[in-house]
């Protein structure tokens, strides 16, 4: 049985956990306010918030219902537009209307219900705006100003709330209505009793499985093997960062352990799709679905992460994620073993970048991704590891170019020497992201852009082309 | 004033179709389509999926009691596939079943045996295979061939533009259930109900009365909807006829993609022809437009880039001829623009290149040769309250293009890495349908005896805000409170006959109508109000009576309520048709256009030329809305239809393979403008005019023309990579990806595919 909360309403139901989040809500609830665009995380119109109790304390996320299983509702607090509503328009919809951010309306309730949450979630110092809140929200009609202004307006009256933006204050200056008072109570009576579900379909976020096998899932036996709630997802032992199997995205976005390690952390995080699909994708899902493309992947790569298995019997071992992919989508593991643990040193005199290119900077898959790792000391560079995705049937970590730079001299020639090496460890092919010879020039340019970024004053643009 | 349909869009309770509550007993349906591009079918097995559990039924061809037919031009489109498959995602016929989910799993199992046949996706090919929608058409003015030798510069070359998928964010769907006599009802997201109701009512061999279509509001249209909606609905109604039951078919994004049309390729060749003095003597240009496998709506399409082909310049000598081709894509079909951008497109990048090669600024060409007032276009309209000259004058120099030059050039001379380009666009867009018998529209008003009013026309609502403005429109006319007045569905029962929502001419035709039935009723009050109150002259103020100029104790509840007890209709059904139009097909000259909206637009971007990736930094237009009635809803118009042209031209890229199957299938390959890729800034400014008598509330349509200043994203960008990689010669085929645009900054030289040839000596200028 399913138990959570929608809205101001406890639902206890045996529908079937496989089910999307949304088709229950629309079909099951009768809520016809969350709307269908895509059914792939990728529009934002099916956006609801998933309200989780942690350490005692009631936090929000937006996702996509669309590829959310109707499982990972369970002893959370879903929140629809309907349940946003009050008798006058709420703060996020009055900034809306006044802006005239909605035209056909259709997206709305999305970006509605994305600000609402951003209204709602504590941490604003990382999320930085109200407008970054609308990440994974696309509309046709308005060409986006009129909603940065509402978004801009919603931040100033936050903003004039001062720093403890408690949900009494929210209601009692409409920013949300009044029944969230009493959500963490109805929350409470449900943590006790643990939903369970065993199948051979192992979910963790389902942001891949959801997308890659969308008509099969509801149909399909599916396991969610992983408890959700509590507990730390993401945590720092000496100078080693681990990851349980439910740590998303976001997790790893807003770890503040990783941001004050690695400059830029936020925003090289920030290119990894939409908020609403980092708030749900794992990054264990992201490396198991073996995507060439994978940002966390070529990111965890180059920080030669380590990935532990356990298998039914509890039995564990741990591997290099370099290890990890044999070929297209095949994988050193057996099909019962899951990701227990992931795990990586965080660098600390070793300096890291990322770069990814797509048709859109945002909530975009790669042309070709790339991550560095990298030390010099005196002009010499002495540890050198690179990734590079959407060049080869695997993520790829480019062995022999990080072999070649290791002990040579922080140049502009070492760096074209490199490039080189790096064409010969690469294959790309031509697809909807970009022809093979693009995916090649592309590939040695983000080579450069890691030098050009991480040494600006030693390395010219102008030698390098 | 605000959207009125804002508060309900932000509370989530506006009705869409997929939001109707179900009936009971409904049934689901799902389309299933060809696998292959072209082919003749052999056989269709529908066994195994009739044998899941939850199949109802599954309809095709043979269930079709009428006609098999939905074309609208041209009657070459049936509704499922007869013996042979003409394009990747043709719909073959329709499972019906308990369940959406239940359709989606069992029309996987219908095997469809087929043998190939070569696929086309080429219109160049088509033309030479002379596989033509409709005979090529030419519009001529000058004499091209004698302008030739008067020029100094002649440049000429090929330029290829993609089309554009519409991403409506709300798919196509429609819900369609039987009444009684065998009549049916069909709520539908079109932007034309009466296409879906002639349509439906020749597939199911009923007549048009017996067929009623509704249409609350459309969550996104664009054109998407004006032709293609009429399928799905036409689905609908056939299989609720057939079972007797409710029947909702509401498209997966990926059908909807895969199934439907979009904006039309273009690949044209142009020669452009120069004085000394950058006046364009001569234009020639021949359009190859990708029609698709059939005619939808594109030989209108032709015929508006036809018109639009010189865009807002004069050019004394043009010879633009355009191919419809008959390809094995989805039928491709109207889109904001509806033709008009990719005539203009091609004459900016023939300026563009004429430019590069004379190396001066484009804008230096495009200013010299605007129109003014009194020049004829091609097409015969004598061009009345021109703006071209106006507005880009407003626009230069409330912007500072001169300085803005000057900091790009500065900002280039420093930086190694990232670039800036600058691009002026001016537009002119014609407004009416050019086919002059569409251009008309109803309007039903009721005034109800509490003073209420409720307004039916033959205009849907899809974000466009006609509907906010057409509330307006009664609310003044009536002089009450906007409040009083309520818009309805748009019903074939109640306004029957009506144009599509299209041709950015919804509030113009259907505003006018509303204002003929409203000023009916009106004066049948204030004749009762006169006869009252003993007055001469009668008004309607604040929702008072004003006698002589006195304002009188009558309000409008007491006015109206007179008015019914002296038998007095509150009622009317009003009809309006835009005067002075008209054009001559044989001659292609005439008179087609109410009025021209114009505009210019400076737009800058910045390259990296390392990765390729650009940004477009700003957008600073000056536009021309006459007098605009509600500047909320026209410059939302201006901003969507800006940002859309954008994406047009930069992101968005349609991709096909060989074999004719859609690449960019879903919203993860096919990218539309997200919030961080718009301009970091757009600043409209209007430029002030008393506004145009043919246009609703003297305020100028606003739909599409905005889209158009779009086209400078495409030639910003490309300015920066020249700016990077001064020696290439670059082609031009849109839209400009960030795999085009690196692909150009490391281009080298001119070499091998020199595109733009240069013909005749180049010379010092001015
Ligand atoms: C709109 C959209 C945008 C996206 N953008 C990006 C992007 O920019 N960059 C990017 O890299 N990815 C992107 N993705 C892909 C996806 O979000 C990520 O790959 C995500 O990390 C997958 O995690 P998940 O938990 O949702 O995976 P699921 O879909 O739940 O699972 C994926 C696979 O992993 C398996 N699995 C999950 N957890 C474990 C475990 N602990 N042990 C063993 N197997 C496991 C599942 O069985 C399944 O085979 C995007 C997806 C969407 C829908
Ligand atoms: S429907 Fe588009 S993101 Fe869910
Ligand atoms: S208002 Fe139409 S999609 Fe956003």
């Amino acid at each position: 049985m399913l138990h959570f909360v929608l809205n101001d309403r406890e639902v206890k139901t045996a529908a079937n956990p496989a089910t999307t989040l949304l088709d229950f809500i629309r079909y099951d609830a009768n809520l016809r306010g969350t709307k269908i665009g895509c059914r792939e995380g990728d529009c934002g119109a099916c956006t609801v918030l998933l309200g989780s109790v942690e350490n005692g304390e009631i936090r929000y996320e937006n996702c996509t219902s669309c590829l959310t299983p109707l499982a990972n509702a369970h002893g959370r607090h879903v929140v629809t537009v309907e349940g946003l509503n009050m008798s006058e328009l709420n703060r996020a919809q009055e900034a809306m209307v006044s802006h005239s951010g909605t035209q056909c309306g259709f997206c709305t309730p999305g970006f509605v219900v994305s600000l609402c949450g951003y209204a709602l979630n504590p941490d604003t110092s990382l999320s930085r705006t109200a407008k970054d809140a609308v990440d994974g929200n696309i509309c046709r009609c308005t060409g986006y100003k009129s909603i940065e202004r509402a978004a801009d307006q919603l931040q100033e009256e936050l903003d004039n709330l001062g720093e403890a933006k408690t949900v009494d204050k929210l209601i009692d200056k409409r920013f949300i209505p009044a029944y969230f008072r009493d959500i963490p109570q109805l929350l409470a009576q449900i943590e006790r009793h643990a939903f369970k579900h065993r199948g051979k379909q192992p979910v963790g976020g389902g942001t891949d499985l959801y997308v890659q096998k969308h008509d099969e899932m509801p149909f399909m036996e599916v396991a969610f093997p992983f408890k959700h709630q509590n507990g730390t997802r993401i945590w720092k032992e000496g100078d080693r960062c681990h990851m349980a199997p439910l740590c998303t995205a976001s997790d790893m976005m807003k770890a503040p352990f990783l941001n004050e390690s690695i400059p830029n952390w936020y925003d090289y995080m920030k290119l990894v799709s939409s908020n609403p699909i980092r708030n749900t994708g794992t990054v264990a899902g992201n490396l198991v679905n073996a995507s060439p493309i994978g940002d966390l992947t070529a990111m965890l790569l180059a920080l030669n992460a380590e990935i532990t298995l356990k298998d039914p019997g509890d039995q564990e071992r741990t591997i290099p994620l370099r290890s990890f992919y044999l070929d297209y989508k095949k994988l050193s593991k057996t099909p019962e073993e899951l990701i227990s643990r992931t795990s990586f040193d965080i660098p600390t005199t070793g300096k890291f970048n990322f770069e990814k290119v797509c048709k859109r900077k945002y909530l975009d898959i790669a042309s070709v991704n790339a991550a560095a790792l990298l030390e010099e000391k005196n002009g010499v560079i002495f540890k050198a590891s690179f990734s590079v995705g959407g060049v080869s049937p695997i993520p790829l970590y480019l062995h022999k170019t990080s072999e070649y730079v290791k002990g040579r001299e922080l140049t502009e020639r070492t760096i074209l020497e490199a490039a080189e090496v790096l064409q010969s460890e690469i294959s790309p092919i031509s697809d909807a992201r970009g022809s093979a010879e693009y995916k090649r020039l592309l590939a040695s340019q983000l080579f450069k852009a890691h030098f050009l970024n991480l040494f600006p004053s030693q390395i010219k643009m102008s030698e390098l082309v | 004033m605000i959207n009125i349909d804002a508060k309900n869009h932000v509370r989530g309770t506006s009705i869409y179709l997929d939001d109707i509550q179900e009936i009971h007993g409904t049934l689901f349906a799902q389309p299933f389509c060809a696998p292959v591009a072209h082919a003749k079918i052999n056989r269709i097995n529908l066994e195994p999926a009739m044998a899941m559990e939850g199949v109802v039924a599954i309809f095709t061809r043979s269930d079709i009691p009428g006609a098999n037919q939905i074309g609208g031009i041209v009657p070459d489109e049936p509704l499922f596939a007869e013996d042979e498959i003409h394009f990747w995602g043709q719909p073959i016929g329709l499972v019906v079943g308990t369940s959406e989910q239940i359709c989606r799993l069992a029309r996987k199992k219908i095997e469809i045996d087929f043998s190939e046949l070569p696929v086309v996706t080429d219109p160049r090919k088509a033309a030479r295979n002379d596989s033509l929608i409709v005979p090529p058409r030419t519009f001529n003015t000058g004499n091209v061939e004698d302008a030739w030798e008067q020029c100094e510069h002649i440049f000429s070359g090929r330029v290829e533009v993609n089309g554009q998928e519409h991403l409506y964010i709300e798919g196509q769907g429609a819900y369609a259930w039987p009444k009684e006599d065998d009549s049916i009802y069909i709520a539908s997201s079109t932007q034309g109900p009466t296409a879906v109701q002639r349509t439906a009512a020749a597939v199911l061999g009923l007549p048009m009365h017996k067929v009623e279509v509704n249409v609350q509001r459309l969550g996104g249209g664009f054109g998407g909807k004006e032709d293609q909606a009429t399928a799905w609905a036409v689905m609908a109604a056939l299989a609720a006829k057939k079972l007797q039951k409710p029947v909702k078919i509401s498209l997966h994004r990926m059908d909807d993609m895969m199934m439907t049309g979009k904006r039309h390729p273009y690949s044209s060749d142009y020669r452009i022809g120069l004085s000394k003095e950058l006046k364009i003597l001569a234009y020639e240009v021949t359009h190859y437009q990708n029609a698709g496998a059939a005619a939808d709506l594109s030989p209108a399409v032709l015929e508006r880039t036809l018109f639009h082909s010189t865009n807002a310049y004069f050019v004394p000598n043009v010879r633009a001829t355009a191919y419809s081709c008959r390809t094995n894509l989805p039928p491709n079909t109207a889109f904001r623009g509806f033709g008009g951008p990719q005539g203009k497109f091609i004459i900016e990048s023939a300026i563009a290149r004429a430019a590069s090669a004379l190396k001066v600024p484009a804008d230096h060409i495009q200013k010299r040769n605007l129109l003014s007032e009194g020049d004829v276009m091609p097409y015969g309209q004598k061009m009345t309250e021109a703006l071209a000259k106006e507005t880009w004058e407003q626009c230069a120099r409330e912007f500072d293009l001169e300085k803005i030059r000057q900091e790009i050039n500065e900002f280039n001379a420093t930086n190694p890495r990232y670039k800036k380009g600058l691009a002026v666009q001016p537009i002119c867009f014609g407004i009416s349908f050019t086919n002059t018998m569409m251009n008309h529209a109803r309007a039903l008003v009721h005034v109800y005896t509490d003073g209420s009013v409720v307004v039916s026309t033959g205009a849907v609502e899809m974000g466009q805000g006609v509907n906010t403005k057409l509330l307006q429109v009664a609310a003044e006319r009536f002089g009450i409170s906007s409040d009083r007045v309520k818009l309805e569905s748009t019903n074939t029962l109640r306004i029957a006959n009506t144009s599509p929502t299209a041709a950015s001419a919804g509030a113009d035709l259907n505003g006018k109508a509303l204002e003929i039935a409203c000023d009916r009723i009106l004066s049948r009050l204030k004749k009762a109000a006169a006869e009252k109150l003993n007055a001469g002259e009668i008004k309607l103020a604040n929702e008072r009576v004003v006698a002589d100029g006195e304002i009188s104790d009558m309000d409008w509840e007491q006015l109206v309520g007179l008015a019914f007890s002296k038998r007095i209709s509150l009622s009317e059904h009003a009809h309006y048709a835009t005067p002075n139009i008209h054009f001559d097909k044989k001659r292609e000259k005439g008179h087609p256009f109410a009025y021209h909206v114009y505009g210019t637009a400076i737009i800058t971007a910045v390259v990296d030329c390392l990765t390729g990736t650009y940004e477009i930094d700003r957008v600073k237009l000056v536009h021309d809305c006459g007098k605009s009635m509600n500047l909320p809803v026209d410059n939302g118009q201006i901003e969507g239809g800006l940002v859309q042209g954008i994406g047009w031209l930069t992101l968005e890229e349609l991709l096909y393979d060989e074999k004719g199957k859609l690449l960019s299938n879903a919203l993860s390959t096919y990218k539309i403008p997200d919030m961080y890729s718009v301009p970091g800034e757009i600043t409209i400014r209007h430029y002030e005019t008393e506004g145009h008598e043919l246009a609703i509330k003297k305020s100028k349509a606003v739909g599409e023309p905005p889209l158009m200043y779009g086209l400078g994203a495409y030639f910003a960008i490309r300015n920066a990579v020249t700016a990077f990689n001064p020696s290439a010669d670059l082609a031009i085929n849109a839209p400009y990806t960030p795999e085009k645009v690196l692909m150009d900054l490391y281009k080298k030289g001119g070499g091998q595919e020199k595109e733009a040839v240069h013909e005749a000596k180049q010379t010092e200028l001015y």
